[in-house]
């Protein structure tokens, strides 16, 4: 079977602070890595594969520099990978980062099945899995937890509702999301990363896609625009009570009410 | 092609825009600023600017009729009949929008087999609740469900569509967003709207540590989802006034390539991890027969009861219990500690919580440095009084 994962490079780290001064982003920690979720992602395909046999193929949107992630799969034994890169992709909001996702996905080839991890880290949306779903009107069951069994024309998987599990049969071609209970993902390994050495990442630019209207991706493909960005109100400001039991015990009360905890 | 501009003639190449960028989007080639595919479009550059030299280019999108679209619909999510209570709390807020709006505020219900679902929902001051009761539609499925509720779009044209960030409201909403090609928000933790009925929109953002205020300007409906207890349900009303809108769609829309082969509970599992309110134990607490008041509290809270390593090593906890570096990490909305001095190792593992309340009678406790609210006492003179409290209710004035 013909697998697609789509993934996504984020920051390594979530400690993007603003500086309360000059508010300007506190830099630290650009360093990259490949979306946690997404690791399940791919470690799903590989095992689908095993058994079933086929292809796993890798795609990110993002700048050249996410070569890093495509490699990764590679090492962890993802067949082909793609990059879609452009600057007419910047600035897009889930809605033009589904829509460019799926045009790659219609460029590169026919799929039995899609998954993407349940979100990323960085955006935590969980919006462009079921969108890419919604542009290649194909089905789409998010929150999978289990693979159950694989046949040549359905899956039949397990989804996290919260307060119950649903077992689900869902038929080609469909796209799925996973959570971090689905596998246990394996490491890069250090044989494939030699045999991988100088596989080539295929780059595909807006020239590459059958729909080439501009304003359909980035920042003029996106409904949602960004009017201001602040820091969070409640920055560590520290109130300390004193005073006797009964007096301590009704401010803890009082607070703990107007948060809605009781 | 970029979508910020630079006025070269102003840019004297300070590069403090290089600088401020956080995404290190901004590079210098050929002594020219360059934006490259790292940009987010923040506009932190602009404001950064001395020059001004930095702007906006217009992504001239055209804008719908926004007159053609009036109302806030909410999404009332149900599982096997039981209406999720998110529901109540996104019509509280819908209503708050539409008083403001001087529009409407619906509900639409979609499922099977439906019994008192849809009064109790007008119980809550809806116009009106639209219900699809078809049988194709007894579990969520994501095909009939984008369906039903683009059918709902179509007849009514809410402005605003508010969606509890659950499960289903998660897959569902993303659907039809892409569907209207329009702007979706997650987890949006403030809402408002201006007179113009645009959206304001304010969510966590790049990251946690960063709010940003977003907008759908040219693009109806406009949509959002919610986590449960984040907006507050509204008391309901004496009489309800609102309509049962009965609907329905053509049951060849209803296909889908999912079925639902088994729905089953999930076991309670007593995870600290995934608890929302957590009440952790410290060497504060003197014997293991006080752990129970401070279980009581948990109970109390709907939280799990954490410990730290030393009371792993008196054995009063089991180590799934335990938090910090050699235990593991939470991240609840709130916690309480008791009885914790905050060494290096526990604060590591908590110290991302939303909310941390900490309680010790020793005020240069380094618990105190990380906690919110600070409760400088006798956790056997606090918790008690605390208990009896919340078993009382009610609120207590002038303090």
């Amino acid at each position: 079977m013909d697998i697609l994962v789509c993934i996504k490079q984020v920051p390594e780290t979530n400690e993007v602070e603003v500086d309360e001064k000059t508010g300007v982003l506190k830099r630290d920690g650009i360093d990259s890595k490949m979306n946690p979720y997404d690791l399940y992602a791919i470690e799903t395909a590989l095992q689908l594969k095993e058994e079933q046999g086929g292809r796993v193929t890798v795609l990110t949107m993002g700048p050249p520099q996410a070569e890093e992630i495509i490699r990764e799969g590679f090492m962890m034994g993802a067949d082909a990978g793609y990059i879609l890169s452009d600057r007419r992709f910047a600035g897009a909001d889930t809605l033009a980062t589904g829509y460019t996702l799926a045009s790659g996905v219609k460029k590169i080839g026919e799929f039995d099945l899609l998954i993407c991890g349940m979100q990323t880290t960085d955006g935590d949306t969980a919006q462009v899995g079921p969108a890419i779903a919604e542009i290649l009107q194909i089905p789409h069951v998010a929150y999978v937890n289990k693979i159950e069994g694989v046949t040549e024309t359905n899956l039949t998987v397990q989804k996290d509702m919260a307060d119950s599990i649903e077992r689900v049969e869902v038929s080609f071609p469909a796209l799925i999301t996973v959570t971090k209970e689905v596998n246990q993902p394996r490491l890069p390994s250090f044989k494939r990363k030699l045999e991988t050495r100088d596989w080539e990442i295929k780059m595909l630019t807006l020239d590459d896609f059958a729909d080439r209207k501009e304003e359909h991706y980035g920042l003029k493909g996106s409904p949602t625009q960004v009017e201001r960005i602040f820091p969070p109100e409640s920055n560590v400001e520290k109130t300390t009570w004193e005073g006797s039991g009964e007096e301590l015990a009704g401010l803890i009360y009082n607070k703990l009410k107007e948060m809605k905890f009781v | 092609m970029s979508l910020l501009s630079v006025d070269y003639i102003k840019c004297n190449l300070c590069q403090k825009c290089v600088e401020a960028c956080p995404f290190a989007a901004i590079d210098v080639i050929d002594d020219k600023i360059e934006f490259n595919e790292a940009c987010k479009v923040c506009k932190i550059c602009i404001k950064q600017c001395p020059e001004g030299a930095i702007s906006l280019a217009e992504t001239n999108q055209k804008s719908v009729n926004k007159d053609e679209y009036t109302g806030v619909l909410v999404f009332a999510e149900q599982v096997e009949g039981e209406v999720h209570p998110v529901t109540y709390e996104l019509i509280g807020k819908g209503k708050e929008l539409a008083d403001k709006l001087g529009q409407d505020v619906n509900a639409v219900l979609i499922g099977h087999g439906f019994d008192k679902q849809a009064e109790n929902i007008l119980g809550y001051g809806v116009n009106n609740v639209y219900v699809y009761d078809q049988p194709e539609l007894a579990h969520y499925r994501v095909e009939p469900y984008a369906a039903v509720l683009e059918d709902c779009i179509q007849k009514f044209k809410p402005t605003i569509i508010l969606v509890g960030a659950t499960s289903i409201g998660r897959s569902l909403a993303p659907r039809i967003s892409t569907r209207f090609k329009t702007g979706l928000t997650a987890d949006c933790t403030v809402l408002d709207v201006k007179e113009n009925t645009d959206l304001i929109q304010i969510r966590p953002a790049f990251g946690g540590n960063i709010m940003a205020q977003i907008i759908t300007p040219k693009h109806r409906p406009q949509m959002a989802t919610v986590r449960y207890k984040v907006m507050t349900a509204p008391a309901e009303v004496e009489n309800p006034t609102g309509k049962i809108v009965i609907c329905s769609v053509d049951g060849s829309k209803l296909s889908s390539g999912v079925s639902v082969l088994q729905v089953t509970k999930k076991p309670q599992v007593d995870s600290i991890v995934d608890a929302d309110v957590i009440i952790a134990a410290g060497r504060g607490v003197r014997e293991e027969k006080d752990m129970k008041m401070l279980f009581e509290l948990a109970e109390l809270l709907n939280g799990k009861l954490a410990v730290t390593r030393p009371l792993i090593e008196n054995g009063w906890g089991s180590y799934h219990q335990q938090i910090g570096l050699s235990g593991r990490s939470v991240r609840p909305k709130l916690i309480i500690t008791v009885g914790i001095s905050g060494s290096v190792q526990f604060v590591a593992g908590m110290k991302n919580a939303e909310c941390i309340f900490a309680i010790n009678s020793d005020p240069t406790a380094s618990i105190f440095n990380v906690a919110h609210y600070g409760i400088v006492g006798d956790l056997y003179e606090v918790l008690p009084r605390l208990i009896e409290q919340v078993k009382e209710g009610g609120t207590i004035d002038a303090l």
